[in-house]
């Protein structure tokens, strides 16, 4: 839907950004995704985009609750902002940070083998985003940076609904 | 910490014959996802379950999380000598099984 409020109407190229705070608890991977998603939502992205994005964002948040704080309370931060038709989104957490990045992003490869999971959270970042970078290293956190061009949308009509 | 799902977030089982119909929450994610290796579990272990049936009827996203839980099952259920299926998936959750290379060894019926 077009804003008729000539004052209000975004414009192209303006620069947004947004910060979320929240507790490492399991149930806000889905409070994060949401919430960057109705954030990227003001670039008409189209349905896939949408959800990229948002099964990025559940990755890299699952990453920070399960191994950065390793369920123990922490705080995750998660800041987004978009220039353009740029999108850039990080999640930052104060856990136990990596040791060896190559490593933990290698296809498969799990860093808890007992718990039943697939490795596949760093693959599917960079399946769905154009590109992730993590910078991290033991007992500093971990800062997981993604960014995606968000195509312009031929003229609105592959808009998500909600 | 309990978590603080409502009823329509919670996995649910049946089961018909030999089979375990796991029908999967809205959102496939580690916090939903927690309880199903357990609680598949102790079906296998009080009768005979030949294979469990992921239903995605009311599913429209999944993370990898997910893919790690049909992974599990998948591995426990060849062990048994049963096997895991999915069903119901549309074409985002298709997408997701598709990137993560599950379809060829799990089928969908």
């Amino acid at each position: 839907m077009v804003s008729e409020r000539n004052e209000e109407t975004r414009k192209e190229n303006q620069s947004e950004s947004m910060r979320l705070q929240f507790e490492s608890y399991s149930w806000n991977e889905s409070f994060a995704r949401v919430t960057v998603a109705a954030f990227l939502a003001r670039l008409d992205p189209t349905v896939e985009e949408m959800e990229d994005v948002k099964t990025a964002v559940s990755e890299a948040v699952t990453n920070a609750v399960v191994h950065g704080y390793e369920g123990t309370l922490g705080t995750v931060t998660v800041e987004a902002s978009i220039e353009g038709r740029k999108f850039t989104v990080s999640v930052h957490d104060d856990g136990v940070g990596i040791a060896d990045i190559q490593k933990a992003m290698e296809p498969l490869y799990t860093g808890k083998p007992e718990m039943e999971r697939s490795g596949m959270g760093f693959s599917f970042m960079e399946a769905f985003m154009d590109e992730v970078t993590v910078q991290s290293s033991p007992g500093e956190g971990t800062t997981v940076i993604m960014r995606k061009t968000i195509k312009e949308a031929p003229n609105g009509s592959d808009s998500p609904v909600n | 910490m309990e978590q603080s799902a409502s009823k329509k977030d919670q996995v649910r089982y049946r089961t018909a014959g030999t089979s375990l119909i796991v029908l999967l929450p809205p959102e496939v994610d580690d916090h939903n996802c927690q309880g199903i290796a357990g609680e598949t579990e102790e079906y296998i272990r009080n009768r005979v379950v030949k294979r469990i049936v992921f239903d995605f009827t009311r599913t429209g996203f999944m993370d990898s999380a997910g893919i790690g839980v049909l992974l599990g099952r998948y591995k426990r259920m060849n062990e048994l000598g049963g096997e895991v299926v999915v069903t119901g998936e549309d074409e985002r959750i298709a997408r997701i099984l598709k990137i993560s290379g599950i379809y060829q060894i799990i089928r969908s019926v």
